[in-house]
Formats: C-alpha cells, sequence, structure tokens
C-alpha cells in the first residue's frame, strides 16, 4: 500500500470506554472494539496525515514496536475498516469534514 | 356516520390509542392488552386501524421495512402497512383483523420513542425483586423464557421476551410490556429502576461472571430491538448502548434450569 490519507467516515458513530474505542457503522451497524494501537491510528486520522506519518509519529513513539511490522499492521486495520466503510482512505488529503465525530466516554 | 371504537393502550407510561370502526377486534385489542388499557388516559398518539380482509396482498413473508421520510415514519411488513406521523401525534395501519401484526406495529412504533430519550427495547425478559428491576437478555433459545418460569413468587414479572428500558435521568427503569414470549403471559404493568443487567447462557452451574464494558455494549446492541434504516437513530441507540452500560451493572449469569439461579439475584 502506497502512502494514503485516512479519515474517519461521518456515517459512523464511535465512543470511548473503558480505554478502547468502540465504532460502529451507522450504515450496517458493524460493530468494531478497537485496540489500543488501533485507537490511536483511529484518533490521528484527520485525512491530513499521511497514513506513513502517523504510524511513525503516533504509533512507534508509543508502543515498542518495529516500524515494518506497525505499518503492516496499520495497512492491514485500515484496509479493514475501509470496506466497511468506517474508514474512508483516499491516496491525497481527505477535506476535514468528512471525519466523523467522536464522543468523549 | 360510522361508529368508531377506541383503545388506549398505555406501555412505558406512553398512553397510544388504537381507533377501529369494528367492535370485534377493539374486544380483542381489549383481551390482549388487558393489563394496559387505560381508559381515561390522554393520548400521546393516535392510530386509525383500517382492517381488510385476508389477501394475498397482506399475507406475504416480506421482512419488516422501516424509513422516515418528510417527517413521517413508514412501516411495512408482509402482513401490515403502517405510517406514523409524531410531530402531528397520529398515525394509520392497514392490516386484517389479527392481533400479532398490530403487536408488531406497537414494538415498532415504541422502539422508535425510545430511541428519541435514551432508552430501547431488548429481547430480554425482567422482573422486580426487592424493589429493583432485573433484566436477562439473550438471543432466543438463551433462557429467557426458562428464568421467567422459575422466578419465585415474590417476583413481579415483567415481559419473558421484550423488555421495555426507559431512561429517567441518569438511571434507567424497565417497564412492563404486554410482548410475551413462550410463556404466553403479559408482564404486569409496573415498572422499577434497574438494578443489573444479565446476560444468559445456559450452563451445568449457577454461576455470575463479569464481563468487560465493551463486551457489554456488543451483546446489548445485539439484543436491542431495532427496524430503522436510519443513520440518525443507528447513531442514538449506539449512544444509548454505551450510556447504559457505564451507568448499569452488566453481568453474565450461568445456569442451570432450577429455580436455585434465583437465589443469585437479589
Amino acid at each position: 500500500m502506497s502512502d494514503v490519507y485516512i479519515a474517519r467516515s461521518t456515517a459512523i458513530a464511535a465512543r470511548m470506554l473503558g480505554g478502547e474505542m468502540m465504532v460502529m457503522s451507522a450504515v450496517d451497524s458493524t460493530f468494531f472494539t478497537l485496540n489500543e494501537v488501533a485507537t490511536v491510528i483511529w484518533q490521528a486520522a484527520d485525512g491530513r496525515t499521511p497514513l506513513r506519518q502517523i504510524v511513525a509519529e503516533s504509533v512507534c513513539s508509543q508502543f515498542d514496536v518495529d516500524p515494518e511490522t506497525a505499518q503492516r499492521d496499520a495497512e492491514s486495520f485500515v484496509t479493514e475498516l475501509s470496506q466497511h466503510r468506517i474508514l474512508i482512505v483516499s491516496a491525497g488529503p481527505i477535506d476535514s469534514p468528512r471525519s466523523g465525530p467522536v464522543e468523549a466516554a | 356516520m360510522l361508529k368508531t371504537y377506541d383503545i388506549a393502550v398505555e406501555i412505558g407510561g406512553m398512553p397510544i390509542l388504537l381507533r377501529t370502526d369494528d367492535a370485534a377486534f377493539r374486544d380483542l385489542l381489549e383481551g390482549r392488552y388487558a393489563g394496559f388499557v387505560r381508559r381515561s388516559a390522554k393520548p400521546t398518539f393516535e392510530f386509525d386501524v383500517d382492517l381488510v380482509p385476508c389477501s394475498a396482498e397482506m399475507e406475504s413473508d416480506d421482512d419488516v421495512r422501516v424509513h422516515q421520510e418528510g417527517g413521517v415514519w413508514h412501516l411495512r411488513r408482509g402482513d401490515f402497512r403502517a405510517q406514523w406521523n409524531p410531530a402531528a401525534g397520529r398515525g394509520n395501519i392497514r392490516q386484517s383483523a389479527n392481533p400479532y401484526s398490530i403487536d408488531s406495529v406497537l414494538r415498532i412504533v415504541h422502539s422508535l420513542i425510545l430511541a428519541n430519550e435514551g432508552g430501547f427495547l431488548l429481547h430480554a425478559a425482567s422482573a422486580i425483586r426487592n424493589g429493583r428491576a432485573f433484566l436477562f437478555s439473550g438471543v432466543s433459545g438463551a433462557g429467557k423464557t426458562t428464568i421467567s418460569r422459575l422466578a419465585p413468587p415474590d417476583t413481579t414479572l415483567l415481559s419473558d421476551e421484550v423488555s421495555y428500558v426507559r431512561r429517567v435521568g441518569d438511571s434507567y427503569w424497565a417497564c412492563g410490556t404486554p410482548f410475551a414470549g413462550e410463556l404466553a403471559r403479559p408482564g404486569e404493568n409496573c415498572s422499577a429502576p434497574i438494578e443489573t443487567l444479565f446476560f444468559l447462557e445456559k450452563h451445568a452451574e449457577n454461576r455470575i461472571a463479569d464481563i468487560r464494558p465493551q463486551e457489554a455494549v456488543r451483546r446489548l446492541l445485539r439484543n436491542v430491538l431495532f427496524f430503522a434504516e436510519d443513520q440518525k437513530l443507528v447513531r442514538l441507540i449506539f449512544r444509548s448502548a454505551c450510556e447504559f452500560v457505564e451507568r448499569t451493572p452488566a453481568r453474565q449469569l450461568a445456569f442451570r434450569p432450577d429455580e436455585r439461579v434465583w437465589e443469585l439475584i437479589r
């Protein structure tokens, strides 16, 4: 996967609970619970920061993981959520209005 | 002028008036919703029920479809068609003279009402004991009817199938419903603050276990009755489920089918 930009879909509901992010598609009601790493990526998905930069600056700096593994896992995660239209993936920056709100716990 | 017959069915403190020109059908509703009929209640919503003869059109196996258009909800299933305008407080139901179609319409309408108030209808048995309500949720076969049947005399059954959860300030109350399952017995028309939500699992021994809040939300959402194809409502239900779990203990109840399980529920 070449470098991509990711943004949260507006067609979702999300909420932090017990330290983990829960995300539900408002389209098909698919439900995901994100682990700590996935939550960091999710929160950084502003449409303007490339995924590779998110992994380098947000994931590798906070978790004991080598960059290659982190990048591979991040791409897998992004692919899965994009298939459910929970994350928007683009080759270029994504306009901010497409990012969905995240509720506080 | 055609004579009409009214009946107000109050579930969860929400009286809904049903109007028909068929006296026999009104009597049928009177019997089915006996404990929930309120003669003096001022209805919040009114529905005209147009009875049509049984026909191929009204006996198809089409699944339920619920969508909103211009502020009007359209409810449709093989055996009924209904419209409801919440702002106008009115709606109509077209069905044959059977109790099951109107039962489904009422469930859908109440699920939509509750969604906007932070509550929900839940696939769950519920009962009051010592002034507190306990919910027992699970899919078909999990034990809702069984645990209801095993309930001791000091409990008040609210439902063995569909529980009515209302948000009242920062707390949640369970209300009785006439929506019966295999027990074929309507719940009592009363309510109490919810003490615990149990997710049922049949097991060789009786045991209560904690579950993570994320898992509780997942299971709760799996058992919420939700019919509408509407993104706003999906978000509301998601929020309601999260807030319910944040404020109400949710635990797993593994049980064997004998009355000793109720020793754990106090």
